[in-house]
């Protein structure tokens, strides 16, 4: 597993070195949320040009695990290790997405900037008028901003108000925002989440795409891996405190998914190959607040 | 030429060019217009960021406190000016320790909270100024606003406030964008989201208070949010949004002053009442401009999927 799928990719420059370099590195991890143990002993490797999913019932850490690569949320043991650094040393080397968001429809911002606040939103300073005209640096800048937003396809809509999108195109652009830094690792906390069927099958074709051609690793939390389940190079399944990894068809069956619940778990595989689990604690609870559009 | 002689009853000619020239042989109207051009300026650029994040209701409330702010400084014989500044920073201190759940704006238990504060500074300001004499013109001017009586000293205390205003912003600003906009993710690039909103309540504070003391303390928002939000409705590029909310807080200011020279009228009422026709000119205008929009767009996906997919 670990000799997976090594994309060479266009990850060449920076420090962390040759393409198929483990990006994300987790050994013996544990975390903690409010003294309470999320999960524990986690052993993980991502490497450059992956595309892992983290899978999962509600309140398993699936969020808390991209927090814990953030370095927003402490391991409390064990060690990590995130594009050669500890967490939170390598901030602008990741592309973070956060769950569930979609922008207040008066709020008076376009796509474009939304985007361009990806490449320099953290830079002291205003950005002067005219600066394109004298620095090669602005212009490199705005050069890629286009480019992001070309390659999630989002060009016709990303000059009006954000707040006037879809939730589609929202995503699009927060995707394209992700990437605009160039990061090595994009983090993606459940962007599929309240979109339309057309819509998760274009977002993930987009999201494997992007993993691949720009060789960036990319962990993608999930509710429903099925719209993914074609793309995955690996699975980082949570539940009850511990986590199992692998290619998506040894880790989603029966046995092993029985085995980290605890209780006979029965994983089944419909005519056009999805996967459909049975009997785990996955299925919606009355507590399983999902927004809807 | 020079329509100078109507000392005590000024009087419109068909003049303009004379009109406005005769406007600037009186110190007392250049200390005003310059007061009004420097609020106007300030108010313009922070109020764009207070509307974008939400927080026009905190904006009152830091200009609200000025009242007694004012006449309490008044009552111990200090500077009125003095006055505004303290109890609007002091007040800010004040919300800004309020525990938020990290989201800012109206709705959140702050504005309960901050809402409180309201009250109480109003009710202070009243017993300050019956205190100091009778509930007279002078708390009248405070909440209503006044541009008489603007000293050259007072302008150039808000001149320095402002310029140091706007350069503490212009060293933030695009992180203070960042952090209103998409809070989750400027956090994950290492922006502290906390302390950038701190800094800016302080400097909606010293904003709140300057503005108070043209258009009054209950008026601040005729050139606090007013042409911020005209200027949101007009356009979403940043940049442009900036310079349109200075260009109509200017004329704004220009205008009402011009007016309140010639004609009896209190200056915050002209100052709100213009404020407010630009903005629904504006606003129905955009209105009108964006509804047909839609039905561009929407004809378009109707055409382009005659089935609809849902999920």
């Amino acid at each position: 597993m670990t000799d997976g799928r090594t994309s060479s990719g266009t990850a060449a420059a920076g420090t962390a070195g040759a393409a198929g370099a483990a990006v994300v590195e987790l050994r013996s991890a544990t975390a903690r949320l409010d003294g309470r143990p999320v999960w524990s002993d986690v052993d993980i490797t991502v490497r450059a040009g992956e595309f892992a999913a983290v899978l999962g019932p509600n309140g398993a850490g699936k969020s808390t695990m991209l927090k814990a690569i953030l370095g927003l949320v402490p391991l409390s043991a064990g060690t990590a290790r995130i594009v050669g650094s500890p967490p939170g040393h390598t901030r602008g080397l990741i592309g973070y997405l956060p769950q569930r968001r979609s922008f207040d429809a008066e709020l008076r911002i376009r796509g474009v900037d939304l985007v361009r606040l990806g490449v320099d939103g953290d830079r002291w300073g205003v950005p002067l008028p005219g600066a394109e005209r004298i620095s090669a640096r602005a212009r490199a800048r705005s050069a890629r901003v286009d480019e992001v937003i070309d390659l999630v396809g989002a060009t016709s809509y990303a000059r009006r108000p954000i707040g006037e999108l879809s939730g589609g195109e929202q995503q699009r652009l927060l995707i394209a925002q992700a990437l605009a830094s160039r990061p090595r690792l994009l983090l993606l906390d459940e962007p599929l989440e309240s979109l339309d069927l057309p819509n998760q099958a274009a977002v993930a074709a987009l999201v494997s795409r992007i993993c691949r051609t720009e060789g960036v690793a990319v962990v993608m939390v999930a509710h429903d891996v099925n719209p993914i389940l074609g793309y995955l190079d690996q699975v980082i399944y949570l539940a009850g405190g511990r986590a199992a990894c692998g290619p998506p068809r040894e880790v989603i069956t029966s046995e092993t998914l029985s085995r980290l619940y605890r209780t006979p778990v029965e994983v089944l595989s419909a005519s056009d190959g999805r996967l459909v689990v049975v009997g785990a604690a996955e299925s919606p609870t009355p507590s399983d607040h999902r927004h809807h559009p | 030429m020079i329509a100078g002689t109507g000392t005590l009853e000024p009087e419109l000619t068909w003049n303009l060019v004379a009109d406005v020239r005769a406007l600037f042989t009186y110190p007392f109207m250049v200390d005003a217009l310059q007061a009004g051009t420097i609020v106007a300026v300030l108010g313009g650029v922070i109020g764009w960021f207070t509307v974008l994040r939400r927080q026009a209701f905190t904006a009152h409330t830091l200009a609200v406190v000025g009242f007694p702010g004012a006449a309490g400084a008044i009552l111990v014989g200090v500077s009125a000016t003095a006055g505004f500044f303290a109890f609007a920073v002091a007040a800010a201190v004040v919300i800004g320790l309020i525990p938020s759940s990290g989201r800012v704006g109206y709705a959140t238990t702050e504005s309960a909270l901050t809402g409180t504060v309201q009250a109480t500074a109003l009710a202070l300001g009243f017993v300050f100024s019956s205190l100091y004499g009778g509930f007279s013109s002078g708390a009248g001017a405070l909440l209503f606003g006044s541009f008489l009586g603007i000293t050259p000293e007072q302008v150039r205390v808000l001149l320095g406030v402002a310029v140091a205003a706007l350069a503490v912003l212009a060293v933030l600003a695009r992180r203070l964008l960042f952090a209103t906009v998409d809070p989750a993710v400027a956090a994950a690039r290492g922006i502290r989201v906390r302390a950038t909103s701190l800094v800016f309540l302080l400097l909606l504070a010293v904003t709140a208070a300057e503005v108070a003391q043209i258009t009054g303390t209950l008026l601040v928002f005729a050139l606090l949010i007013v042409p911020a939000a005209t200027a949101q409705a007009m356009t979403a590029r940043p940049v442009l949004g900036l310079g349109l909310a200075v260009a109509v807080g200017l004329l704004v200011s220009w205008v009402s002053l011009f007016v309140a020279y010639y004609e009896p009228y209190p200056i915050g009422f002209l100052l709100t009442s213009l404020a407010f026709a630009v903005y629904v000119v504006v606003a129905l205008s955009q209105r009108q401009a964006r509804t047909a929009t839609l039905r561009r767009v929407l004809d378009l996906r109707r055409s382009e999927a005659p089935a609809g997919t849902g999920g």
